[in-house]
Parts: C-alpha cells; structure tokens; sequence
C-alpha cells in the first residue's frame, strides 16, 4: 500500500524526512528544504538587498546544494543578492582538480561567476608538496588553515560583502563536541554561530545558510534533484579524531534523530563562565591577518615550511613566534624538534 | 608451544620494564603498588593519602558546608558513593588529620520497581546494604522510588536559600565552631547506633502492590530507554530532595565521578541539555534553593575509585538498572558512556578533557529569575530554555514539523509569520502529530489517534510549554503522561492557572519581573 504524503496528501510519498520522520513526495520535499533555509535566512537576517554574497564551492554535496538554493531562493524570494561561486584549488591531484570540474559544470550550470584561488599562487606550495614534507599526519592542519585565508583572500578579489559556506548542521553538531573533547571553550562558545560578526579588515563574514539542514537531507535533495556533485573523500588521510566524534554523532541520530538539533541547541545555550581566559584577537606582525598571537597560524606554518620545519606550527610554540619575526636562527635543540619525524 | 610461551613471556617482561618506574613517585621509597596515569605511580601508604587529600581540598576549597551542617549522602551502592560514604567516614574518624565538621546521613534510592524486580531480590540488596551503612554509624533512610507517586507539590518549588552567607561568615561560623562545641563530634558514633530513628529506617517499608504497578505503568508508557532513563533522573532526584528537606538536610552529596561526569556532560549536550550543563555537572548545583546539590567526588577517576576501594576493601554492591545488559545503542546514556570509555582506552586525556570543558562552563545561577518558579522547568526545574531568538535549533525544528504537516503553501507561509519565537507553544498543536504522542490538544488525534482522547484533552494541562527543551524531548518519547505522578500534573495545573491570571492582569503590571 503506498503511503501518501503527509503535507500535500494526495501524492505518494518517496520518502522519510530523515529530521522529522513524515513521509513526503518530492515535491514536497523540495519545498519544505527550501523554505527552511529561507526561513533560517531571513530569521537570521544573513543578507541585505544588494549584497554580493561568495558562496565557497567545493563541488561536494553541501556547497551544491548551497549553490542550488541560494540562487533559487534569491530569484523566488527577491533577495536582490549578487551571487558567484569561489573556490580554493588545495592542490590536490586526483581530488581536487577532479571537483573542481565539477565546479566548473556548476558555473554552467547556474550561471554563477567563477572565482579560483589556488594555495599554489597565494602561498607558493600545493597540498601534494606539503604532504611530501609533513607527511600524512597533522597535513590537514596546513590545508585547514591556509584554506581559511584563502577564502578571505579571494572573497577580497571577488569584492563580496559575505561569503556563505555549505557547513550542514551535522557539521556543527560535529564541531560542538569536538571543541567539548578538546576544552576549546573559545572555539565551543562560537561554533553554533550562524554567521560570523565582522572581525576586522581582511576578514569578510561568513554564514552557514544550510546550519539547521540535516546533511541526509542534503543528500536526498541531490539525489532526487539530480545534481551534479563529487562525492570522494580527501586522498589525504581524514582527520582520525574528528572521525570519532563524527561516527558517535551518526550513532545519537539512529537513536534518536533530534539529536543533531539537540545538540545544536545544547551549544547555542551554553554559558560560559566569567574569568576564563579568551584569546584575545589581534592582528599578526607579518601579514596583517587576525590571528590571537604575534604570528598568525598561517604564517607560521609557512615559516616551517619554507625552512624545512615543517612541525613549526604543530602543537604550541608560542615562545618561538618572536624568533622568527626577528629572524633570530633557532638552536639545534629547537630544530630537531621541529624536523618532521619519520614514522 | 612451550618454546611460543617462553618467547612471549620474555617479551612481555622486557617490553614492561622501561616504562614505569617501581619507586612510588611520592616518597621514592616504598614500590609502587598503582600507577594512576602514564608516569604517576603511587606506593600503597601515599595512595591512600592522595586519596583522601583530595576530597578534603575539594570541601576546603568550595567552603559551603558550614559546620554542624546536615549532609545526606546519596549512596547507589555503586563504587564510586560508597568510596564518597568511606571518605567522610574517614573525615570524621579521631584519627583524621583534619576532621570534617558536619552530620552525616545516608540514603538509597531503591529503584527495584522501576526494572520490575522481585520483592525479595529488592530485600536481599537492601539487606546487603543495610550491613554496610550499619557499619558506619550514621543515619539512613531507604527510599523505594515508589514514594515518588506520593510526593508534594511542594518539591517542585525552590525554597529559600538557606545558606546565602558570604565566604567570610564561613570563617566566623568555623572559628565560633571551634572554640564552643568540639565536643559534638565525641558523642555521636555510639549515640546514633542506639537511636531509635534510624533504627525506625532501617527496613524497606512496606510498599503496596497498587505503588509497584502504578510505578511500572509510568515507566511503561515511555517508549525509548533514553528518555526512560531521563525520567528515572528526574524522579529519582525529586525524592532525594523531597528526602532532604523532610529529614532535615540542607546539603545533598552526590557520588559522580570525573569519569561519570564526562559521560554526563556528553550527554546532557546530546539530549539538548546544554543550558543545565553547569548545573547538571558543577561542583554544586543550587537548582533547589534550600537544599544544595554537591558533587564532592568530581576530581576523581573511576579507575582511581576502583583502584581505592579494591585495596582498601571499601564495599560495594552490585544493583542492576534499566540500562543493565543493554547494548551500546539501547539509548544515548549507554551510547555516550560507549563513546567516552572507548575513546578513553585510545587516548587517556579525553576525561580529563571533556571535564576541564565542564570547569569553564558558567556555574553562577541567573539570579534574575530564580525567584519564581514559573520560569522553571516543570521536571528538571532548571531555568526554561525555550523562550529563544526565532533563528534557533528550537524554533527551527517547530518550522521543519509545520513545513512537513500542513497543506497548501500559502497557508503555511502566513502562520509561520505570525509565530513568535516568545511562544512556542502556540505553535505547538500543530507541530505535534499524534503519533508522537505529546500533544494533547492535538485536533486529529481526537478521532482515531488513540493516544488522548477528548476529554483528556480538558483535564490534563499542556505540559510541553512547561518544560525545558529536553524534557519535552522526553515527554514526547511518552504514549501518555496521565501516568506522570500527583504532584507534577498537579502543580502544572498551578502553573497553567497563574499564567492565565497574569495573562488576565498583564496590562496592569508594571515590571515584568513578579516575586
């Protein structure tokens, strides 16, 4: 017998909404996962008319359905937005030059402009070079935080007032628990932000449109709109810690489905106590970047890596940061420290 | 295979040597008979001293239990509150370094009638118990949760803070102790082994066969192990604080370890109890107002308690629960507790991480509306978390269940306009299905639901815009809540009508704030 749809009653359902269990046929699927991002959108009041909004692509499936979305609702809800798509090419061979064909299709597709930066131009190494250094661990640290700057840099390029990334709420739920595991309380107060506060120049906002959107859900839409998406993992090992938190977040929703909600509302109220030492936000000596130390992350590991160190900016090494500004050669004791270690 | 073994065993013996050392760390003198971390190995004397050490800092350092207090111990049975019932045992003996100054007392909860245990097993684990706390001296008093059906509305109203002094009135109350009555402490070890009130404790009451099932009715109208477990919570502290309060305690100890809070805080974040996480994990917990909630045993490791009670013969008994012989995916709490064990065994500063997260978290309770209990969760009795901004996990989910129900587009577009963030449950008939079960005044489950019936509807007050997120996560696991006890329909009854009167009044208030 088949099951009707529960919002529109008629039709015959295709599915079960993973975030609320009806069964809903596709049309009306497509409609209830549309107007929620609508609805977080405008609830959360991320755009202004006029705006030219970048929308960090990666050619996954988060970024584009984003893509998709976004340029629907801006037609459907006259937001008045700019849109274009900006990518970061890491460097990756057999990774990312493959999803960013299709981001390039995408490009076609939604008639979005095109902006690609490359770790190769801004920073003169490719993750394959990197990875040849550092090895697989700790590299995704350096693609991590270079990628976080990239952007920045490219959203300057592009002259956007915002970006917008594909971070799904399975992705922030994920984060919740991973800043808990590493008592990152600075990070854990903000991760269930939905767009980040203007922090300063060189820094162009971000906002997570698709924050309360289940990444099943994501997948489904995809699927039943047919859109062109790459589905690989990085070649480069994936982070082994975050996988734990990711897999016990997997496990919560087969038990219960509202927990990745739950959780989310579990950081969007935590409070933290008064007296706790916070990072305190500056700019870095070097490149002017917002960075909590005298050298921002970046430069840091670029300075490992340019003088062979690549495990510089692996772990805390605050105390070197004013050598190297004053360019002060290390001793022997610090640079065997920081040679990479065989394994 | 006798050549295999003797490889094996050489290897093994070679493999153990370099990475610990034999000395106690301590003292450097006697072998080290447990190492409690990676390079932390301790002898047997500076062990125990440790140990010990370590729950006197953690009162010294609080300073809220004033002297001649009354401190009910909550004990389970389990490792860790019997190691925390033998530590103020020892606080208390002639021979401690420095005594501790308060009244003890026990009690257990026994939770037998909830996992439908037998009479007389429930007797024959209330017995071994009995043996233990007799052992001790001090009061106690054994509790079937049955008396949960019978509790006053009471327990769900805070009570004036009783111990509101500042942390120099400590001193002066310490000082005053000292120079008057050192001779309290001399008397009460035999004094109380003769007294007929805790000789009148001492047995399980009787409890009817009506109480057992009702109770068991309750339970049974949750349909998941999570939220059974969450209930089971809930209730079980409401007696514990009824308990308190009725025998006359103003401080409840509580017997969490650093590893079981983890697993807590884990939790509470996965069941969306973020809000209550420094209430719900803190070194005390001033929910209650007049009765203090205290987590004394917060600094230490399960591995350390087991350790402790093993070598010091402290004893424990075993009493099985709802989540006993229960798979990992049984409920988020066995779930969690998976997940922090495991990850634990790979990478040992995982507790240690998740509760120094804990220590940062805000423990200063939001004063502004401590005061009234309306804004209070009608379960947990935490402050409500559900009057959020509209752009919020909350509000969001109430739109995803109303874009995924109603009809024509149109429609929805104009009620979810006209949705204010500050009333959830307006939205709340139309965002519950009957299938879930929650929603009372649910229009279509009227007909053939079958979950609530019409009258019911009249007669059972809307509980969900009385509760926190999480414990509307809960009630939403249940296929009804008539089985909730008495004295929580009751004061949501309360509840529900002074809200309609200052609903009636509203205009004429001038603060928004009432006392």
């Amino acid at each position: 017998m088949p099951v009707l749809c529960s919002s529109c009653s008629h039709k015959r359902a295709v599915l079960k909404r993973p975030k609320t269990a009806h069964s809903l046929c596709k049309e009306c699927f497509f409609w209830a996962f549309e107007e929620e991002v609508h609805q977080t959108i405008v609830a959360a009041k991320l755009f202004k008319q006029g705006e030219r909004v970048g929308i960090a692509a990666s050619g996954g499936k988060d970024s584009t359905v984003l893509a998709h979305v976004m340029k629907l609702l801006n037609e459907r809800y006259n937001y008045g937005l700019e849109l274009m798509l900006l990518s970061v090419d890491e460097g990756i061979t057999g990774y990312r030059d493959d999803s960013l064909e299709t981001v390039k299709r995408n490009q076609e597709q939604y008639e979005l402009p095109l902006k690609i930066v490359s770790y190769e131009e801004l920073y003169g190494w490719t993750m394959d070079a990197i990875v040849k250094q550092v090895g697989l661990k700790n590299n995704c640290t350096f693609c991590g935080v270079f990628r976080r700057q990239a952007l920045d840099r490219g959203a300057i390029m592009l002259k956007v007032d915002k970006i917008c990334t594909g971070h799904n709420a399975d992705d922030v739920a994920e984060t919740v628990f991973m800043n808990i595991l590493r008592g990152d309380i600075a990070r854990l107060r903000r991760c269930t932000d939905i767009s980040t506060t203007s922090e300063g120049e060189g820094v162009v906002p971000r906002c997570k449109p698709l924050k309360y959107a289940y990444e099943k859900e994501i997948v489904l839409y995809a699927y039943f709109k047919k859109l062109d998406y790459f589905s690989t993992e990085c070649i480069y090992s994936p982070n082994a810690y975050r996988g734990h938190a990711r897999t016990f977040l997997k496990d919560l929703e087969s038990v219960r489905p509202s927990s990745i909600m739950d959780v989310i509302h579990s950081g969007e109220n935590l409070s933290v106590r008064e007296g706790v030492k916070m990072p305190v936000q500056g700019t870095c000596d070097r490149c002017g970047y917002i960075s909590s130390q005298a050298l921002c992350k970046s430069c840091v590991l670029l300075e490992g890596l340019n003088r062979g160190l690549p495990r510089l900016g692996i772990g805390k090494h605050h105390r070197l940061h004013n050598k190297i500004l004053s360019q002060q050669p290390l001793t022997e004791k610090e640079e065997k420290k920081l040679k990479s270690v065989d394994f | 295979m006798c050549q295999v073994d003797e490889v094996y065993s050489d290897h093994l013996e070679r493999a153990a040597v370099p990475s610990v050392s034999k000395k106690c760390l301590k003292c450097k003198e006697a072998a080290a008979a447990v190492v409690i971390r990676a390079g932390h190995s301790y002898c047997r004397g500076c062990f125990r001293e440790y140990f010990i050490h370590k729950f006197r800092a953690m009162l010294g350092k609080n300073r809220i239990i004033f002297p001649a207090e009354k401190v009910l111990l909550a004990v389970s049975g389990g490792p860790s509150s019997c190691s925390m019932l033998s530590l103020v045992q020892e606080g208390l003996s002639q021979s401690a370094h420095k005594k501790l100054r308060f009244l003890p007392g026990i009690v257990y909860i026994d939770e037998g009638g909830a996992i439908s245990q037998s009479m007389e097993e429930r007797q024959r684990i209330v017995a071994e118990l009995q043996a233990v706390f007799k052992g001790t001296g001090f009061p106690f008093h054994i509790v079937p949760l049955e008396q949960v059906l019978d509790l006053p509305s009471s327990v769900l109203v805070t009570g004036p803070p009783t111990s509101d002094q500042p942390a120099s009135a400590y001193k002066a109350a310490v000082d005053h102790f000292i120079q008057n009555n050192s001779s309290i402490f001399s008397a009460p070890p035999d004094q109380e082994e003769t007294s007929p009130p805790s000789q009148k404790e001492t047995s399980l009451p009787d409890i009817q066969e009506s109480r057992v099932h009702l109770l068991q009715q309750l339970i049974g109208s949750v349909k998941t192990l999570t939220a059974k477990a969450d209930l089971l919570n809930i209730l079980r502290q409401h007696l514990l604080v009824h308990t308190a309060r009725a025998e006359g305690y103003s401080k409840l100890m509580l017997g969490d370890s650093c590893t079981r809070l983890a697993v807590k805080l884990l939790t509470s974040v996965s069941l969306g109890r973020g809000a209550q996480l420094p209430q719900d994990t803190g070194f005390s917990d001033p929910r209650y107002g007049d009765i203090t909630l205290m987590r004394p045993m917060r600094d230490y490791s399960s591995k350390e308690i087991a350790f402790y009670n093993h070598m010091f013969k402290v004893p424990s008994v075993f009493i099985p629960s709802l989540e006993t012989k229960t798979t990992d995916k049984a409920s988020i709490q066995r779930l969690t507790e998976g997940f922090v064990t495991k990850l634990q065994a790979d990478f040992p500063h995982t507790v240690s991480a998740i509760y120094r997260t804990s220590e940062k978290l805000q423990t200063a309770f939001r004063s502004s509306s401590t005061a009234d209990s309306s804004g209070r969760c009608l379960f947990c009795m935490c402050i409500l978390d559900t009057a959020v901004e509209s752009a919020s996990a909350f509000n969001m989910t109430l739109i995803s269940e109303q874009l995924s129900q109603t009809k024509a587009a149109g429609n929805t577009k104009a009620e979810l306009q006209q949705q204010s963030p500050a009333e959830p449950e307006s939205s709340a008939p139309a965002g519950q299905c009957c299938s879930s079960g929650g929603g009372e005044d649910c229009g279509r489950a009227a007909g053939g639901g079958g979950c609530c019936s019409t009258d019911k509807a009249t007669e059972t007050p809307n509980l969900r815009s009385l509760l926190c997120y999480s414990c509307q996560l809960t009630i939403k696991d249940m296929s009804s809540v008539d089985h909730l006890p008495l004295y929580i329909l009751s004061e949501a009854q309360r509840r529900q009508r002074r809200s309609q009167m200052r609903e009636e009044i509203s205009e004429f208030l001038l603060d928004g704030e009432d006392d």
